[in-house]
Parts: C-alpha cells; structure tokens; sequence
C-alpha cells in the first residue's frame, strides 16, 4: 500500500510540474515579448514616431541580417564553451573568393548562383574544418585557432583581391541582395515587402534553431558543451559533433558573405574587417548563451542581434553620432549580462 | 612512548551533519607534541571530514577545539594556519606552473619595497629544506617534479609556515618504497622538532613503523585508540568493520550451474594501473572488486568499458571479441559503464533529468524525420521516475538540484535504457544515503536475474561482501585473491588488499 501511496504522489507531482513549467514558459515568452514592445513604443516616442513606422523596421531587420546569421553560427561554437573569432574574416574571403569565380564562369542565372553559394560554402567548412582539428585532436584553445584563421583568411581576402572590392561581372545577383521576397504582391497591397536577405535569415534561424533543440547533433553539442567526458562516456561521438560546430559557423560566415556580395554587386576584402566577429559575439551573449558552454537558444540570438540592431537604429534616429554610440552599446552589453546573470541567482535561491 | 603534560590539540566532541548523514557523532581526539597518531578507517568513517574542520575548511556543527589548553576558532584555512595547523592533502595544494620557491612562500611572499625579495623568498626555501635535511632543485617547475619531490615541497611549506600540527593524507599512496622510506625519515625529523602528526593511511602493514598511537574510526565516531604496540593487525581491522548490520542488502539469486559466461576478459593490462587481470562473469552473476583505492579497480573496468584503450589482452562479451577504442564501442557491444564520480563522468549537470536519462541512447528516439522525439523522451523518463523513484518535481528539473542518490538512479535510468548485457557499476553506492542504497541494490538483483552480468567495483567492505556472489581483492592493478562468498570475511579481503599476512 504504501508502495502505491508513493508511485501516486509522484504521478501526481509529475503532473502537476508540468502544468507549472507550462505555466512558467508562457509567463516568460509573454515577458519577452512585453518588454520588446515597452521598450518599441517608448523608442517610438523618443524617435518622435518614426521608429515603428513599417519602412523602419524593415530597415532594422536589413541591417541586422548579417550579423545575425554569424551571430547564429558562433551560438553552436559558444554552447561548447568554444569561441570562433574567424568569423568576420571568413565573410571578407568568402565574398572575394566566389566573386572571383563568378566572374571566372561562362554561364548566370540561377545556376551561376547556386554554383558561387556552394563554392562560398565549402570554403566556409573548410575553414571551419581547419579551425576546429587542433580543438579537437589536440584539445588546444579555439581562441588561439580561429584567432590564426581570422589572421589567415583576413590576409588571403587582400591578397587574392589585392585590396580592392572585386566587382560582379554578373547582375544576376542582385535580386538576392537587393530583391524583396514577393516584392509585387506587397507592393499590390500597398505594404513593404521583406528584403531577401531578411528572408535569408529567418530561413537561418528557424532552420538552425531546429537543427540544435531537435535534432541528435544538437543535443550533443549541449551535451559537451556542459560536460565533456560524460558525454563521451555515453557514447558521444565528441570529435564529430565538436567538428561539425566551426564547421556550421564558417559555412555560416559564407552565407553572411554571399548576401553581402550581392548586395554590393562585389566581393570585398574589406566587409568583415570591422566589428562584425565582436558584434556576432555580442549578439549571442546579450541573447542569454552562456560563454561557460551547456546553454543557449538561436532564438535568443536573433533577438540579441535584434536588441542590438535596434539600439543602433534608434541612436540614429535620434541623432547620436557614432562614438557616443559604441559606448552606450558597451554599456548596454554590460547591463543585459549582469541583469542576466543576477536574475539567474535570484532564481536559483528562489 | 610517554604522553605527558597538555596534549598539543585537543578535538572534544565535534559532531557534524550532511543533509541526510551524521558524519561526525562525538568524535573526541587527542595529539601530543613530538607523536604520531594514525588515524585509520574506512572510506566514509569521518576521517576527511574531521580533518577538514581542523583545517578550517568546514566549520564542525558542535564540539571544541583546543590547541595549547586554548580554546581555538578555527574560522577559515588562513586561521588554522595560523594556528599552527599545516595540512598535506592526498592530491596536494601546490600551483603547478610556480617552482619550489614560489611555492613554499606563496602567501606569505617576503618583499622590499614593491618587489618580491627574491633572495629572501630563496633563502627561506633552503633554510626549511636544511632543516628537513633534502635537496631539491629549486628552479623547476613544480609539474616537472616527481610525486615524491611535490610531498616534499608540501611539507616544506607547511613548515615553513611554523606549523606544529601537521596532518598528512594518504602520503605514502603514490610513493615507491625508498620514497617511503625518505618520508618517514623526514617524519621522524619534524617529530624531533616537536610537531604532532596525524598520519591518515589505509596501509595498515607501515603503521608499526612509523605512528606511536592508532586512532580507529567508524561510522563517524571513534571506536578505539591504543599505542602501536597492544594494537595488533587484527584488532585494528575489527575495530574498522565492526560488526554490523546486513540486513539492508537483498538475498541474492543463485547463478545457475548452467550460466553461460557472459564477460570473459583475458590478460587485460594498461599499465601501471592493470596489469594482466583475467576473469570472467557468468550470466546472473555479480562479481565484487574490492581493494584499496588507488589498486587499480577502476581502470580495469574504464579498460573493460572502452573509457580508456587497453594496451594489451581481451575482452569478449558473449564470446565475441571486443575491441573497444572508445566508450561508443563499449556501449554497442553491450556494456553499460556507471562511473564513479557521477557529477564528473555520469551526468551532464546543466541538463534536464529527461535530456540526461536519454543521453546514451538517443537513436531510440528519433523519428523517420531526424528529429528528437520529445514526447517518447518524456514517456520513457516518467517511466524511469516511477519505476527507480527518482525524487524529482518532473522530468525537466535539472539534474544538479537533485540529491546524491537521485542523480544516482538518473545515471542508472541513463544505462537501464539501453538494454545492456554487462553491467559495470563503480562504486554504485558512494555518498548516498541508506534508503537509496537499498533500492540501488534491488535493482542489481534485478539486472542479474534478468541475465545480466555484473561487475561491482566497491571500496565499502560490506557492500563487496553483502552483493557479490563472487569476490576479487585487487591489489597493484593485479587480481590477489579470488573468494567465494562463503570465504570471503572483512578480515580476509582487507588483509589481501593491504597486502599484511592474515
């Protein structure tokens, strides 16, 4: 009996925590999704109206494209408690690379653009390859190897192109750069239609958001990322899965490279070269991805480089001009970690 | 040897309890300037934990502690080495990339100005080892140096820091003879010196030779302190397993006469830890390891396992060779490996009770589209929660909130999944409490009688001989002695484990 009385408090219990986590995630998406609208209308007042105005927003969305889809490569490097700094050289190289070949081809259309994105490719997973060997053999620090790819593919983008942008014999490309995702349906109903790029992105997110919550691969690299050794002891194969993340981020670094070929009609050396490797960085922490490894969501990547794009929107906006800019984002970094991890322990004593 | 005046330290009935444990019941010790008292008992007596608050590294919940006729507060580590108190740990407090001189003045660095005085710092160094009478080289890094030459350092700085009472953990563990032999000669000096000694060692055949007076624990209280010479070997073993209640393991079921062998390991070596170990294990059976930790137990079975790569022998399971390079091959040829240190090797923390249980066998739950089946995930968890009645709000609560024995039994949950034909189980039991432990060992009659083949590697003598049908006393990486269960008494398996005659 009393055996009984057990096994029915807890299928109770189990119950009953599930209608509570249930609870909880609901409470929290509808926090999220709250706050983002708080701080959109009170931005919107500041903006004196123009922030939400569609053609705005849209904008916002454009920019943050190419961020954010180095910004969800490097969430899979970051949940293994690795870190890939190569990213923002691998776009420069990649889009010097496949204007090259673009150029180099006697066919366009389609064909010639499926041919670049999957020269842009392999040379991203490749790279990523590159990257993450000694990681993996040798168990060296990812922040020195793609510190020596950043270097490497940063030095190479000059060289092939000789410093200067490499421009698209091609217009082909341009309908993807440039382009709107059924542009004359939106513009039939007097609404602005998505950039490409933006749908581009989305595809992303969504798809690799699904690839790390659902699918096998993605367990593991929680997995490791939490706890190495039990997860080899379960038979995790932790070279692979561990390969297989700098590999998705470069292929991730070409992706942002060929849009942004195509957008500028030409392949530069110089599109990466900047803040983009920190600001992808950034974008994953303020998303709540823990550097430590074991935890994270593409999801809140995307609306870090989200929050982020939107700051620098509205600064605009509103007139600050670009230094001042760069210390309210450092400044806004900072708070959303601490306030992250504050909100954490408060949890964990609650 | 005579114990005259005030003892050096008095510990007066401490008392110390984890949630769930009375470590500490009462434990009342004395130790005399110019002594060596060895501090023996089994694994889980009380001994690290009493130690730890004379280290100041746990505060104890009752009880005093006096040094000198003077009651001390030993608040922190810092006071109790201020104290005078000096502890040598097993695994050694030393920063491995400084050398020798860095550090033994770690701390206490003596400076001019705003410099370290390095002359200063080197001439403290070589005063302590003068006094110790041992040469070492001083502009090495310390990783660079031997086991042996690491102790020696340890004990310099704990000297140097005029520590009087001084407690070594396990010392002679991982030294060769003639290391031994050094230790106890710069034992002998520091006693010379007037320090107190509290040696803690499992090597019962070295006490004679170098403690004055055996303090015995168990069970948390101090069951027996003699001087060396009245203590005779027996005694001393008796005292540490007492005699004690069995009652809370399960009759096990007879092996058939008929059982098929279902693990057969042959001259298995990875040296130093194993060296030619050959046995086999029938279907139904449990097989115990027992020995002394550091024997090579556990690297038997990560050998058996695939966890490390054997570098000689065989190992088959059901007659098929296996060849494991990596626990993955282990796993298919169907060993399950429950490891030790569940929070090191068994779980992923961070994780959900779910997402670890299915960690091992996630194929089973992947459908025709590649993705991660969650509500089969869920059921399949649920069902593991009731059936080993894992205490846990749901299957989504993260594994590092539960206690010791429930993340026992989600690693369990994590090996049971898979359906395996070998069991190796590393210490199933360690740090968990008694009701956990019971339900722990009704489910290995369980595995057995559902065929199953079981190893136990265990350092708890009551649990080797309560649940093995077979008993193997490992020593020096090498099988000693094989028992049957009707042979097999805590007198002998604990004299072929410390290798004194019996």
């Amino acid at each position: 009996m009393q055996e009984a009385q057990v096994q029915a408090e807890l299928a109770q219990n189990l119950t009953e925590d599930k209608k509570k986590q249930a609870r909880a995630y609901w409470i929290r998406v509808a926090a999220a999704i709250g706050l983002l609208v708080v701080i959109a209308i009170l931005v919107n007042i500041a903006s004196k109206g123009s922030f939400l105005e569609p053609r705005n927003i849209i904008n916002v969305l454009r920019q943050i494209t190419y961020g954010c889809i180095l910004a969800v490569g490097e969430t899979f490097v970051i949940i293994t408690a690795g870190i890939d700094l190569s990213v923002g050289s691998l776009v420069s190289l990649s889009g010097v690379v496949m204007a090259m070949f673009a150029n180099a081809m006697g066919f366009g259309g389609v064909p010639l653009i499926i041919a670049t994105l999957l020269v842009g490719l392999a040379l991203g997973a490749a790279a990523g390859f590159v990257n993450a060997v000694p990681v993996v053999k040798l168990n060296l620090p990812s922040f020195i190897t793609t510190l020596a790819m950043m270097l490497i593919a940063e030095g190479l983008s000059f060289k092939l192109s000789h410093g200067r942008p490499i421009p698209l014999n091609s217009p082909d490309f341009q309908s993807t750069g440039i382009g709107f995702f059924l542009g004359p349906l939106f513009t039939s109903l007097h609404l602005p239609g998505l950039p490409n790029p933006v749908i581009w992105m989305l595809v992303i997110v969504v798809g690799c958001s699904i690839l790390l919550m659902r699918t096998r691969f993605g367990r593991y690299v929680f997995a490791l990322g939490g706890n190495e050794e039990a997860a080899r002891l379960a038979g995790v194969n932790v070279a692979r899965a561990k390969t297989l993340v700098y590999v998705i981020s470069g292929m991730c670094a070409a992706v942002a490279g060929f849009l942004l070929m195509a957008l500028f009609s030409s392949g530069s050396p110089q599109t990466g070269t900047g803040d983009e490797m920190l600001e992808a960085i950034a974008a994953v922490v303020v998303g709540g991805t823990s550097l430590m490894g074991g935890r994270g969501t593409i999801v809140g990547t995307f609306f870090g480089a989200l929050l982020i794009g939107m700051l620098y929107n509205v600064m605009n906006l509103i007139g600050i001009e670009s230094y001042t800019q760069k210390i309210v984002l450092g400044a806004v970094i900072l708070l959303a970690v601490v306030i992250d991890e504050l909100r954490k322990r408060y949890l964990r004593k609650a | 040897m005579e114990t005259p005046g005030t003892p050096l330290l008095q510990m007066r009935d401490i008392g110390k309890s984890f949630p769930g444990v009375r470590a500490l019941d009462g434990v009342t010790l004395d130790l005399y300037a110019g002594e060596v008292l060895a501090l023996v008992g089994e694994n889980g007596a009380g001994k690290s934990t009493l130690m730890k608050i004379l280290a100041g590294a746990q505060p104890a919940d009752s009880g005093d502690i006096v040094i000198d006729g003077q009651t001390a507060a030993i608040t922190s580590p810092r006071k109790a080495e201020q104290l005078g108190i000096g502890m040598i740990y097993q695994e050694f407090n030393l920063v491995r990339s400084l050398n020798a001189v860095d550090n033994i003045v770690l701390g206490y660095e003596p400076v001019r100005g705003l410099f370290i005085d390095e002359r200063a710092a080197r001439e403290r160094a070589t005063n302590v080892f003068a006094e110790l009478g041992i040469t070492l080289p001083l502009n090495v890094e310390t990783a660079q140096l031997s086991v042996a030459q690491q102790q020696m350092i340890e004990i310099a700085k704990v000297l140097s820091r005029h520590a009087r009472i001084i407690v070594m953990d396990e010392p002679s563990a991982a030294l060769t003879d003639r290391e031994i032999d050094r230790l106890f000669e710069i034992i002998r000096t520091l006693k010379a010196k007037g320090a107190g000694i509290i040696y803690i060692s499992h090597r019962l055949e070295e006490l004679p030779r170098i403690a004055d007076r055996i303090t015995v624990m168990r069970d948390g209280r101090v069951i027996e302190t003699r001087a060396i010479g009245d203590f005779p070997p027996d005694d001393i073993v008796r005292a540490m397993v007492g005699r004690r209640l069995d009652s809370h393991f399960p009759d096990l079921p007879a092996v058939a006469a008929d059982a098929p062998v279902m693990l057969s390991v042959r001259n298995l070596t990875n040296a130093p830890m194993v060296n030619g170990v050959s046995f086999e294990v029938r279907r139904g059976e449990i097989v115990g390891l027992a020995g002394l930790v550091g024997a090579g137990r556990t690297e038997i079975v990560r050998a058996i396992a695939g966890a490390d790569i054997a570098t000689a022998g065989e190992v088959d399971i059901e007659g098929n060779v296996l060849r494991a390079r990596n626990p993955r091959d282990g796993i298919s040829a169907g060993i399950a490996f429950i490891t030790e240190d569940r929070k090191a090797q068994g779980l992923v923390l961070g994780m959900s009770v779910r997402e670890n249980i299915t960690l091992a066998h996630l194929g089973q739950f992947v459908d025709r589209d590649l993705l991660i089946n969650r509500a089969k995930e869920e059921d399949v968890s649920e069902q593991y929660i009731q059936e080993l009645r894992i205490r846990t709000p749901s299957p989504e609560q993260t594994v590092s909130n539960l206690s010791g024995g429930n993340q026992q039994k989600v690693v369990l949950a994590k090996w049971l999944l898979g359906k395996a034909k070998v069991f190796l189980f590393d210490e199933p039991t360690r740090g968990i409490d008694i009701g956990a432990k019971a339900e722990i060992y009704n489910l290995m009659v369980k595995l057995a009688q559902g065929g199953a083949a079981i190893v136990m590697v265990s350092s708890e003598l009551p649990e080797v001989l309560g649940m093995s049908h077979r008993i193997l006393v490992i020593r020096g990486g090498r099988i000693v002695r094989e028992l049957s269960r009707a042979q097999a008494t805590p007198d002998v398996v604990i004299a072929a484990a410390t290798g004194a005659a019996a």
